[in-house]
């Protein structure tokens, strides 16, 4: 099933708009999503043959409407009836635009978001659904980024819509009071979905590296619905100042390169140019937020030509920010990082000691990686390997274990 | 995060059971297997044959010699597993604990390393 990439690029774009008319019309959002995903189908395999229809979307919208009425009568008379409503609706559909209509696209793309991302769904579940639902990747794409087999993602999948469906998903806009809450359940979830691209390194692994991509489209989509909200602004430039350094953080091999001996040549200019436009923008006007502060930092990092170049002293009191905005030991092990390299290693160290507490943290690899890098800074070779060690024991990722084991090497240990 | 959840097994204290607690841990088995269906947090799942059928290989000096049975002399032998890919070390553990053999023998939760890492 080969498709032109921009034939692809397009079903994707049209896969929220197209589940936005199905599902608004017959109201039934588990329905319409098998009908559109149908659809899809349908066209990745017929417009590489018979070419792309002049209205794509209308002929998407007839095909998954089709699929619905026949889903949706049983007996033939009523078919013959349903058929003659329908066939004097879709014109509509095959009119040029109006001029309003790109509003209604928008709202029915953050509709599906909000759908997808219902709080009653686990968030693995909010995940693979909005990739299905919004972003248009088959059930297949979406199992081979996760590493599950196919079965696995298709029964979570419909699992999902059978939980919306009996949570009570008709296709409507949640109510006003709710809507803050939903928004940052949809920010996380293309968060995660980032996260999720962003921790895999290349090779065979690049369906997994395209979940970057999606997040960025799914999030810029966002914010030209939500232009004034900051937290998506924020969240759109973090993904952009943290994508732009892709081409450097792994080597040939897949090992990772940590930040600070990245070959900053390698970084994507014009990513880094649209983020720190993007943050400078945002932080001046909205509200501020826990993703425009962490997209802060990443523009910090970004900007400086050089590792020793780095801003510190500004990371620092970003850092201590958004320990006040969204307190979590991951920020305050962050900020160990940078206490360590504005007031030197024994500062960080001693934040550290106060995490060893935590124990949300306790045995986690990343407190072990942190303190070994700063007893590593603190001249304290000893302490660093065997830290490096206890790390490289925890971690469950395959390119930060070599990563550490080399530091262990470096330092002479074994 | 994936986990596998190894199921570990003494045989003889299996052969002890009554036919009512056996019939109770294939029904308990079939169960799990719904529900991680359902969840859509099933992986994969293995039984394992009695370790008398086992084969052990060793290659030395690149011939290999083939002996009969375990490797490991121990009284627990590896039964079989569920691979599961679930939100926490939290909801693991509550999977194992739902595995029926949990109940005559020990289930040991290990998460799976991952392709990919953060950046450090």
């Amino acid at each position: 099933m080969t498709v032109p990439a921009a034939a692809e690029d397009l079903l994707r774009r049209l896969t929220p708009q197209v589940l936005g008319v199905v599902a608004r019309r017959y109201g039934d959002f588990a329905e319409a999503e098998d009908a559109v995903q149908e659809a899809l189908l349908a066209a990745t395999l017929q417009w590489p043959e018979q070419g792309v229809p002049e209205n794509p979307k209308a002929w998407l919208v007839t095909v998954a409407s089709r699929r619905m009425t026949d889903q949706i009568r049983s007996e033939s008379a009523r078919r013959r009836r349903e058929e003659a409503v329908y066939a004097q609706s879709p014109p509509d559909e095959l009119v040029a635009a109006a001029a309003d209509e790109v509003t209604e696209h928008r709202d029915d793309t953050l509709m599906l978001l909000l759908l997808c991302c219902h709080p009653a769904l686990s968030p693995p579940s909010q995940l693979a659904l909005t990739l299905r639902a919004v972003g248009g990747l088959t059930t297949a794409e979406i199992a081979g980024a996760f590493l599950v087999p196919e079965a696995t993602m298709a029964q979570r999948i419909s699992r999902a819509k059978q939980k919306i469906k009996s949570a009570g998903s008709t296709f409507q806009a949640p109510p006003a009071h709710e809507v803050p809450e939903r928004m940052r359940v949809v920010l996380h979830v293309l968060y995660l979905m980032f996260n999720e691209g962003y921790a895999a390194t290349s090779g065979p692994d690049l369906l997994r590296a395209e979940l970057t991509g999606e997040a960025i489209r799914l999030t810029r989509a966002l914010h030209q619905i939500r232009p004034d909200d900051g937290e998506v602004a924020g969240l759109l430039a973090l993904m952009l100042l943290t994508e732009a350094r892709r081409g450097a953080r792994t080597g040939p091999d897949g090992d990772l390169i940590p930040l600070a001996e990245q070959d900053r040549g390698k970084w994507d200019a014009e990513r880094i140019a649209e983020g720190v436009d993007l943050v400078t923008r945002t932080l001046a006007a909205a509200r501020i937020g826990p993703y425009q502060v962490q997209a802060a930092i990443a523009a910090v990092h970004d900007e400086a030509p050089r590792a020793e170049d780095t801003d510190w002293k500004q990371i620092l009191s970003l850092y201590q920010l958004l320990d006040v905005l969204a307190p979590n030991p991951v920020v305050l092990l962050n900020q160990a990082v940078a206490a360590a390299m504005v007031h030197g290693p024994e500062a960080g160290l001693a934040l550290l000691d106060r995490l060893a507490e935590d124990e949300r943290l306790t045995g986690h690899h990343r407190l072990a990686a942190v303190r070994a890098h700063l007893l590593e800074m603190a001249g304290d070779d000893d302490g660093a390997r065997s830290a490096y060690q206890l790390a490289a024991k925890r971690t469950t990722s395959l390119p930060e274990r070599r990563y550490l084991e080399s530091r262990v090497a470096r330092l002479g240990g074994r | 995060m994936k986990y596998l959840l190894i199921i570990t097994m003494n045989p003889t204290v299996f052969e002890t059971l009554s036919e009512a607690d056996r019939e109770a841990v294939f029904a308990g088995h079939d169960a799990l297997i719904k529900e991680l269906n359902e969840t859509g947090e099933m992986v994969g799942f293995a039984a394992l044959a009695d370790p008398s059928a086992t084969k052990t290989v060793r290659v030395r000096d690149g011939v290999p010699a083939v002996t009969d049975g375990p490797y490991v002399e121990a009284k627990e032998f590896l039964a079989g597993y569920y691979m599961v890919d679930c939100e926490s070390t939290e909801r693991a553990v509550e999977l194992a604990a739902k595995i029926p053999d949990a109940t005559f023998n020990a289930i040991e939760v290990r998460p799976l390393m991952e392709p990919g890492g953060l950046e450090m």
